[in-house]
């Protein structure tokens, strides 16, 4: 029902997921932030069990916070990745496993951007592009088609060019449910950017 | 001092924390894990959670109704409940789920805000309140508790509704509407509450998607309960009997055309 996507360019990460927030078949809140800044540089996309979600990611972005505090540095992405996939892994085999599926998103200083796709099973990948839920079968060929590995900068600006509007035009073509509005952000060397919120009409 | 005697407050060697809430629950879960409701031991009837009830933020504050219909295994078991109830001054409550876990948990919630009142002098936000029982809910994650709450309250940054139900979830928004008949009552809310509305037309609006809902819906009915909520606290408008408000409209539509 809920959809994540992201892909890595050159320099940036660009990240977007959908705004609704369900119970049952009635659609509860239309302007939901499915996004968790865990520090300047790194957001968190979650989805997954209603409690669950919010729970295991409010977690994870303290332990990141509080990281910082002891040691005076952040945890890179990569790091913060890795992190994130032990406690699902950790708690997987419990009596309370979290179904959560996410995407990690962050821009290292040394490394460069990247973007970590993981699963309610706790695997852990770091892809060039990723997407969860029923809207990744509609979209992940477009990717596959059209990603090249040095997407032009400039793109980032007309968003209704790139390769991420393609996807969500998709979804309002094929998908049985309504998505009426996604959020979009933006991670490169200089942090977090908000991009405007699409609502992408048929 | 008798109050912390009776509260059972721990030592005071350190500062009382913001964070010291007292949860016992989840202890007592430890050693007494549920033992019905289980796959291997089911209840011996469904639970089931007819209600309607709803809130909605507008210019003049937050507005909670409810239906007053508690029904089980497909009777009315009692015509008249509280669904809708105060938790303090500035927090209404409305419940939905299984109405004993509703009460218990209103009791300790409301029990719990107002030791933090007491202990810190100033009252807890609704948010923060909100927060307070999703965090005491989270124990009971998976086993047959069910809650489903919209706390309406007015703090210091004005007017706020949040969401709060046993499976975890705490959304915050500026309408909701609850329980079995709520896709009803979201079929009038959704048309006809609008922010700048006068206290009076939020009233009627709530009235109306209430009675549509009790009508539709076979587990709410009897009476509706509003409760307004504004920076001065709740005002409570007198429980109304749907059933009057039936045959009116049977009447009218009659006089009309058929």
């Amino acid at each position: 029902m809920e959809y994540l996507i992201g892909i890595q360019g050159p320099d940036f990460v660009l990240v977007a997921a959908d705004n609704v927030a369900v119970s049952s078949f009635l659609q509860l809140k239309k302007d939901d932030d499915k996004m968790f800044k865990l520090s300047e540089k790194i957001l968190l996309l979650c989805v997954g069990e209603a409690g669950d979600t919010v729970q295991f990611a409010e977690y994870i972005q303290k332990n990141v916070q509080l990281y910082k505090m002891r040691n005076g540095y952040e945890l890179s992405p990569a790091a913060a990745a890795n992190f994130t996939r032990k406690n699902l892994a950790e708690y997987l085999r419990s009596r309370t496993p979290y179904h959560v599926n996410m995407l990690l998103a962050g821009y290292d200083d040394t490394d460069g951007p990247g973007l970590y796709y993981m699963d309610h099973l706790s695997s852990l990948v770091k892809a060039p592009f990723a997407a969860h839920g029923y809207g990744a079968f509609l979209t992940l060929s477009i990717l596959d088609r059209y990603y090249k590995p040095g997407l032009p900068g400039e793109f980032r600006l007309i968003c209704s060019d790139c390769h991420c509007c393609f996807c969500l035009h998709q979804l309002n073509r094929r998908f049985i449910l309504n998505l009426p509005s996604f959020t979009v952000r933006l991670i490169d060397k200089e942090g977090i950017h908000d991009l405007e919120k699409l609502s992408p009409t048929k | 001092m008798a109050l912390e005697d009776v509260c059972k407050s721990r030592s005071r060697a350190k500062p009382a924390s913001l964070l010291d809430f007292d949860v016992p629950v989840a202890e007592c879960l430890q050693e007494n894990p549920p033992r019905s409701g289980t796959p291997q031991n089911p209840l011996p009837f469904e639970m089931s959670h007819g209600t309607t009830t709803l809130a909605f933020t507008f210019q003049g504050g937050v507005l909670a109704a409810g239906d007053t219909r508690s029904s089980c295994s497909g009777r009315v078991s009692c015509p008249d409940a509280e669904k809708v109830k105060p938790i303090h001054s500035h927090l209404v409550a409305t419940s939905s789920g299984t109405s004993a876990d509703c009460t218990l948990w209103k009791r300790i919630l409301a029990r719990e805000l107002r030791l933090y009142q007491l202990r810190h002098g100033r009252r807890v936000s609704t948010g923060g309140a909100a927060k307070l029982l999703w965090h005491m809910l989270l124990p009971f994650k998976g086993t047959k508790l069910c809650v489903a709450t919209t706390l309406c309250g007015w703090d210091e940054s004005g007017p706020a509704i949040f969401y709060v139900h046993s499976d975890g979830r705490r959304l915050r928004g500026t309408l909701f509407s609850v329980g079995s008949g709520s896709p009803y009552a979201y079929a009038v809310l959704d048309q006809a509450v609008e922010s700048g509305m006068t206290a009076e037309e939020a009233t009627r609006v709530a009235r109306e998607a209430v009675y549509r809902a009790t009508h539709r819906d076979a587990y709410s009915g009897n009476c509706v309960d509003i409760y307004l909520v504004t920076s001065t606290g709740w005002t409570r408008r007198e429980r109304e009997d749907l059933k009057e408000e039936y045959y009116r409209e049977r009447k009218n539509r009659q006089g009309g055309t058929v």
